[in-house]
């Protein structure tokens, strides 16, 4: 697939923003006033800023507001009123907190369960998608819920939360990658299934249909070197998780904090970078790019 | 919108002969004019003159060399198009509810004025039946030429998709795949008509009949009676020659 | 579940009108409708083309190419006014001029050519739909350097047509499709009559019936066939021969069919003393004689109740004369054509051979029918049923584009004839006006007077030595040498040669070439480079080797670049055109059709149809056939010619509607509103030939009295097919030394070789081709055949570029993988470009999409299009000239019958090469007369 930008942000930062709602909605920690509204600012930021970045792919982003209808089948309209409703919730829920010092519990764990669910439907808009067998899997939620989580966590100030946190995502990002290399052989579509052509004999594709590229190529073919891959995995895994655990194993200090979230940004970024490089949609078998 | 009908009143698709389809790019094009002038925005062409041109087609023919075990390396050409799924990913992905399958024929639409461009559908096509124009920044494929196919301002004859019209080797057919004695359900079953990708669950309804079996010629030992030779020598052959010019 | 979804109309108005003219995207001609619709502006615009149902050609479906009509139509490279060099030749750079200037510049150029050297002029009219009018206009010219683009194309194959049956394939005739039951395909076919080949090859697959296709390459039609042999290039000849062999061993042909219809049983002089050794023997009224078998006696075939002998010889005069079937039973039972000899030279088994030549005669007689159709032949015996031999054949430029395709073709058309399925249900049919033997179309003529017409026709079936445009001196008339010793048989001209001979002087120098539609700078020239450096080179005194060069075009090409005065041409929706049966016409094989365009659109640029301003120019020449009486213009523009020029009394370029109330077909007098009939007929015109005349055409009396009411003929003409064609065998007398006509001594020997009566087959010239073992071939893309293409945004998405493809086997040996580049060399010169693997292909031929390769600058394209970067041309690896053989002499790259250019004979060798960006040569770029292309489209015509 494309790694196109917008979505590598929006995914990433929307995350990591709902994320650190989570962990405000749940309390941990529940600063009122100027602190409060350090927090839901970065928060909002994250979480607004990933949205809107997500709108740059839409052909009519004009349009976007239809997106809420469908939440009935939908995994795209269930995330944009998932997030709606998380944002709203938890404005009220910060509003209580930045002006009338107020941390209305109920409303916060509602906002921040929301939160997560904002997530998990984001993952699920990959997830349900057959035609892209290594996402077609339990593992993207974990994915994306356990790094979301730790990011949050992280960005929460939660050190002790986010240390484990962080380990168990790099844990779970390692067997996305170890699993996923295996999902599209294991999907069972070939250029033989494909084509229905298997039965006489070995396909391979001559001629495309078209000299040029196309939208299909563009959008869902991208080959990455398998070195290349091995090293951004090692790249992202160290950025995400090992440099983080150990920023924040030595003795706290704002640097040490600031430069583990960093590393974790880039290194999820990375790790993101590569969900979408990686993946491989099927139609690709038709233009002989596996 | 989004949700898929129960049940459609018909299935109306194309079934694509794979052992007659010479590859000529007829439908393509004729599926290329007929819907740049016709339904919703127009199949634009993005760098049309220069060095990477890249438009917006909804019907693209492949081709595939496939050696078997015996007998030489054979040329498939592979026209593809939406298949129009009883089970259509695409359509249940769509976050508006501008992608949409019509329960009256089974056709799948995408109401352009809904569409917001996500290209989610696209990435739930098994098939890449899906492209994104980028000039009207709304997903487009194939309609069936639902604005041919019912059209009361065209002869009755002309009321098939523009590609089936054009077809010059008639490899493609349209029909009601729904009932089992229309001619292109027929031809399915009398050609053995398969399923793209059906381990997708798709349900495609467009069919594919494959290429017969190919270089299949009996050896000469069944066709050696039809050269047995008449005679040896050249003067035999005029022997015989006189004899069976006698026989005339 | 609840499922809701939009209303939609699903009766939208589909166009405002439908006009209905002719396709001109490749040659075809098939029926489009147009549909046009109105703008906000109230402009006429075309928004939609799709396939005719009612016209005869193509029954309502269309390629690639006619659905893209639109992009043609509407492309930027559009010339938009005539214009005048004024850079260096070659550079593109010119300056717009008025149409008057341009004409007056023409005639100041042409006129004082006629009045002394009508010679001088050379025109060559390339894609040429009209024919029939522009050699009628060269005639009046009076210079004999006319031609079209038929030499470097398929004259091979509409030569031997025309000598052994009278017709060939495509717009000759057609196979049975309703009825065949094996049908084989021969070579590259892609090219000519593609939809009804297409529809043809549906039909027959949707009845189940078998394919067999025999090409090196297995692409379109190949692809499909059931069967494929992937044939040695060049050894089809062989093959076939090899297939006579068998079946006329194994006493596989339809005698019957021989006897009566074909000159297999007349008598050859057989005394090799005699200087008439080989030709037929003739009664005093020249008809070839035979034996009747009935009665014993000599006498002409055409007697009534004559039954023709096949085996019985005749004594005169001391001289035995011997059936041409013994010559046959001679030659091709010989084992030099048994399957085991020639199997390794042609790649097949000889096993396959056989088993192929058996499923022909298995399905030829054993797959026999009869329908139930009375009819009477010309010696008048009554045929109460028609006999059906459902084998029928096709080929078109793979086998003819050969120094061996002329025979070649013979050898397929004899196969045809031995089996008895030539104008027979399931075999093969002529379309009117064919079948018409060698002997009744004109011969050449090349009687050149200053200021005067020429004495006849340029074109034309030589029938001997007598026949030659040679001068007193023995030197030849016309600047492409056609109807030479060289090439005596060159029934279309050699278009090929033009520039090269005319560059060289030999055999004469020339002062204006004017040519249309030919892209002679580019993918119709072989030596391309070379080609480019001959239309710029200067001599001594500075001034170019061609002194002036006119040319015709509607589009930016390449060709365009090299011209000092530029005529620019319509789309082909802006103009007049008629597809005549004087010329090629749309018939088919169950009824005479001809058809026209019409301009659908006026242009919105200052261009003109061509042939109108042929009229225009032919008045200002004051050329016979363009001037009336008192010298004023005659056509005041192409559709004034086309209704009322007669080529004979009653006889015009169009036969439908004929007459003062346009109700009569074929013969009538000029009627003023046949256009206008013909555009509410929908642009064409069909008359069927009548039931007990479809089929025995050449000797069916119900036939030919259609024909002579039609005007196809002015009298009955039966005639026999010649197995022997005796006009081959007067060459090969004189190059034996009878004769006063004699060969130079340097051509006697390939004269005597290659000039057999019965076809032959031999291996083409490979002096110079040591080292270069493999067989480099070239085809046009379905989507873009006999259409250049690359102007069209949508054809050009489907074919940007082009790789050389190569086999497995040698992609392995030269260590090659997708996408590397290769050097590929001929004697002649290297390229180097990209590569892919095609194992469907024979093992040792490589091959590429021709004429994708664009010249930067040409076309409206940007420099950096991948047809200009990526895209190569073979064309620089093939010279028109053999490696020289150090006799001193250079010969032709062509067929020594006809004189076709042997693009396929080309011999290469390959090497791995590092990957560039560019292919190579690059051709550095010529400027563009058109405005820049827009960026990007989204087409609607409101």
């Amino acid at each position: 697939m494309h790694p196109a930008p917008s979505v590598i942000f929006f995914s990433v930062f929307s995350g990591l923003g709902f994320g650190l709602l989570f962990w405000l909605g749940l309390g941990w920690p529940s600063p009122t006033g100027v602190v409060a509204f350090v927090f839901f600012a970065i928060a909002y930021l994250l979480a607004v800023g990933g949205l809107i970045a997500s709108t740059f792919h839409l052909g009519r982003p004009e349009r976007a507001l239809k997106a809420f209808t469908q939440w009935k089948t939908s995994w795209l309209s269930r995330e944009a009123i998932c997030a709606v409703a998380a944002l709203l919730l938890m404005a009220i829920y910060g509003a209580g907190a930045v002006f009338l010092d107020e941390n209305w519990r109920v409303i916060g764990v509602l906002g921040g369960v929301l939160s997560l669910g904002t997530v998990f439907t984001t993952s699920m808009i990959y997830t349900q998608l057959k035609t892209i067998p290594r996402w077609h899997s339990p593992l993207t939620p974990l994915n994306f819920l356990s790094l979301s989580i730790a990011g949050g966590a992280l960005l929460a100030g939660q050190v002790t939360w986010a240390l484990w946190l962080i380990v168990i995502a790099g844990g779970v990002q390692l067997a996305t990658w170890i699993i996923g290399d295996r999902r599209f052989t294991a999907s069972g579509t070939t250029l033989a299934t494909a084509t229905q052509l298997g039965q006489i004999g070995s396909v391979r594709a001559f001629e495309p249909p078209h000299t040029g590229t196309n939208y299909l190529l563009r959008e869902f073919v991208y080959v990455i070197g398998r070195k290349h891959a091995f090293k951004l995995r090692v790249i992202a895994l160290l950025l995400m998780t090992i440099l983080p655990v150990i920023l924040l194993l030595i003795p706290f200090s704002h640097v040490a904090g600031g430069l583990a979230v960093l590393a974790h940004v880039a290194g999820v970024l990375t790790a993101r970078w590569l969900f979408f490089a990686q993946a491989e949609h099927v139609v690709g078998l038709y233009y002989g790019k596996r | 919108m989004t949700e898929l009908p129960q049940i459609t009143q018909k299935k109306l698709g194309l079934v694509i002969d794979l052992d007659t389809c010479v590859g000529c790019h007829a439908c393509v094009i004729s599926c290329k004019g007929w819907n740049t002038e016709n339904y919703g925005a127009p199949l634009s062409d993005q760098d049309a003159y220069g060095a990477a041109p890249s438009g917006t087609f909804l019907n693209r023919v492949h081709s595939y060399e496939v050696q078997p075990d015996t007998g030489p390396a054979q040329l498939v050409h592979f026209p593809k198009s939406c298949l129009h799924c009883e089970d259509a990913p695409c359509v249940t992905v769509c976050p508006t509810g501008a992608s949409y399958k019509r329960k009256e024929d089974g056709i799948v639409l995408v109401n352009e004025t809904d569409c917001i461009g996500c290209g989610l559908c696209a990435w739930a096509c098994p098939y890449g039946a899906r492209e994104l124009d980028q000039a009207a920044g709304v997903m487009k494929k194939c309609t069936l030429c639902v604005d041919r196919i019912y059209n009361d301002n065209l002869p009755e004859e002309d009321r098939i998709p523009a590609c089936v019209r054009t077809c010059p080797s008639g490899a493609r057919h349209f029909g009601d795949l729904g009932d089992p004695d229309s001619d292109v359900s027929q031809l399915v079953t009398a050609r053995g008509g398969v399923d793209l990708m059906p381990e997708q669950g798709t349900k495609p309804v467009n069919k594919y009949l494959p290429p017969r079996p190919k270089d299949q010629m009996p050896e000469i030992d069944v066709l050696a009676p039809f050269l047995a030779p008449i005679d040896q020598e050249p003067k035999g052959f005029l022997g015989w020659l006189d004899r069976t010019l006698d026989r005339l | 579940m609840t499922h809701k979804q939009p209303v939609l109309d699903l009766s939208p108005p589909v166009s405002d009108e439908i006009r209905k003219t002719t396709c001109y995207m490749c040659a075809c001609r098939c029926g489009i409708n147009v549909h046009m619709k109105t703008n906000a502006d109230g402009d006429m615009r075309v928004a939609y083309i799709e396939g005719n149902r009612d016209h005869p050609i193509n029954k309502g479906v269309l390629c690639a190419k006619g659905s893209a009509g639109i992009m043609q139509h509407n492309a930027p490279a559009r010339l938009r006014k005539p214009l005048k060099r004024v850079g260096e030749r070659g550079s593109g750079e010119f300056e717009e001029i008025e149409w008057d200037e341009a004409l007056e510049i023409a005639t100041d150029w042409l006129a004082p050519l006629r009045a002394d050297a009508p010679e001088k002029l050379a025109f060559f009219t390339g894609r040429d739909q009209s024919q029939s009018f522009t050699s009628f206009w060269a005639q009046n010219f009076g210079t004999p350097n006319y031609a079209a683009h038929g030499g470097f194309c398929s004259v091979n194959m509409a030569a031997a047509g025309i000598y052994t049956m009278g017709g060939a394939f495509w717009e000759f005739g057609q196979p049975d499709w309703d009825h065949t039951k094996l049908f084989m395909l021969f070579g590259v076919a892609e090219d000519h009559d593609s939809n009804p080949i297409k529809m043809g090859i549906g039909k027959i697959k949707a009845r189940g019936a078998r394919v067999i296709g025999v090409n090196p390459i297995r692409t379109g039609y190949n692809a499909v066939a059931d069967d494929w042999v992937g044939i040695t290039p060049g050894t089809d000849g062989l093959f076939i021969l090899s297939m006579i062999h068998c079946l006329m061993k194994a006493g596989r042909m339809d005698l019957d069919y021989l006897a009566r219809f074909t000159d297999a049983p007349v008598l050859v002089n057989g005394d090799p003393a005699s200087p008439e050794f080989g030709l037929f023997l003739r009664d005093a009224d020249g008809k070839q004689q035979v034996i009747c078998r009935k009665t014993g006696t000599l006498t002409a075939f055409d007697k009534p109740g004559v039954r023709p002998d096949l085996s019985a010889t005749h004594v005169a005069e001391g001289i035995t004369h011997r059936p041409v079937f013994h010559q046959m039973a001679e030659k091709y039972l010989s084992d030099d054509y048994a399957p085991e000899a020639v199997a390794e030279r042609c790649g097949i088994p000889a096993t396959r051979i056989r088993a192929i030549a058996a499923e022909i005669a298995r399905v030829a007689f054993d797959e026999a029918f009869e329908l139930d159709q009375e009819w009477t032949d010309f010696r008048g015996d009554v045929h109460k049923t028609m006999t059906g031999r459902p084998v029928s054949f096709h080929a078109m430029r793979g086998i003819s584009a050969h120094a061996n395709g002329f025979q070649t073709c013979r050898a397929l058309h004899t196969l045809q004839i031995i089996l008895g399925t030539v104008e027979v249900p399931g075999g093969f049919r002529f379309k009117p006006p064919y079948p018409k033997p060698a002997t009744a179309h004109p011969k050449p003529h090349c009687g050149v007077t200053p200021d005067q017409p020429l004495d006849g026709p340029h074109l034309g079936f030589v029938q001997g030595p007598e026949d030659l445009a040679l001068k007193a001196d023995g030197s030849p008339v016309r600047i492409d040498k056609a109807f030479t010793w060289e090439n005596p048989m060159s029934a279309h001209g050699l278009m090929h040669m033009v520039i090269s001979n005319a560059h060289s002087g030999d055999p004469y120098k020339i002062d204006t070439l004017f040519m249309y539609m030919a892209n002679m700078s580019w993918n119709s020239s072989m030596n391309t480079g070379g080609v480019m450096r001959m239309l710029t080179d200067k001599n001594d005194s500075g001034d170019y080797v061609i002194p002036r060069i006119i040319y015709s075009d509607a589009y930016s090409s390449e060709m365009v670049a090299f011209a000092d005065l530029i005529l620019p041409d319509t789309t082909y929706l802006e103009r007049h055109d008629c597809i005549s049966l004087l010329d090629r016409p749309i018939c088919e094989a169950d009824a005479a059709a001809d058809a026209i365009r019409w301009p659908v659109v006026e242009p919105d640029r200052d261009v003109r149809g061509f042939q109108s301003v042929l009229c225009d120019l032919g008045a200002r020449l004051g050329l016979p056939g363009f001037v009336d009486d008192t010298g004023a213009q005659k056509y005041a523009d192409y559709a004034d010619y086309i209704t009322s020029h007669e080529r004979r009394p009653g006889i015009g370029p169009l036969a439908g509607f004929r007459g003062e109330d346009g109700n009569q077909a074929g013969r009538g007098a000029p009627n003023p509103d046949q256009l206008k009939r013909y555009i509410e007929n929908g642009g064409f015109f069909t008359h069927h030939i009548p039931d007990a005349a479809l089929y025995y055409k050449p000797w069916n009396t119900a036939y030919q009295d259609w024909a002579v009411e039609t005007g196809i003929y002015d009298t009955p003409q039966p005639y026999l097919f010649s197995l022997y064609i005796e006009p081959l065998r007067r060459f090969q007398l004189a190059a034996e030394g009878h004769g006063d006509r004699q060969p130079p001594d340097h051509l006697r020997d390939r004269i005597k070789h290659t000039m057999s009566p019965l076809p032959i087959w031999y291996e083409t010239d490979q002096d110079g081709n040591e080292g270069f073992n493999i067989t480099a071939l070239t085809q046009r893309p379905m989507a873009m055949y006999h259409s250049w293409g690359s102007q069209n945004a949508w054809l050009r998405q489907i074919h940007g570029h082009n790789p050389l493809y190569l086999p497995t086997k040698l992609m392995r040996k030269n260590g090659l993988q997708d996408g590397d580049w290769a050097r590929v060399t001929s004697p002649h010169g290297e390229i180097k470009v990209p590569v892919l693997e095609m194992a469907a292909l024979n093992e040792n031929t490589v091959w590429t999409w021709n004429a994708i390769g664009k010249r930067k600058g040409a076309w409206a394209l940007d420099d950096a299009a991948p047809e200009a970067t990526k895209g190569f041309l073979l064309n620089h690896l093939i010279h028109e000239l053999l490696p020289p053989k150090g006799d001193g002499l250079r010969w032709s790259n062509s067929d020594p019958i006809t004189g076709q250019a042997a693009w396929f004979d080309l011999k290469v060798r390959i090497e791995k090469t590092a990957p560039l960006i560019q292919s190579e040569p690059v051709t550095p770029n010529q400027n563009s007369p058109a405005p820049a292309a827009p960026k990007n489209l989204a087409w609607k015509s409101r």
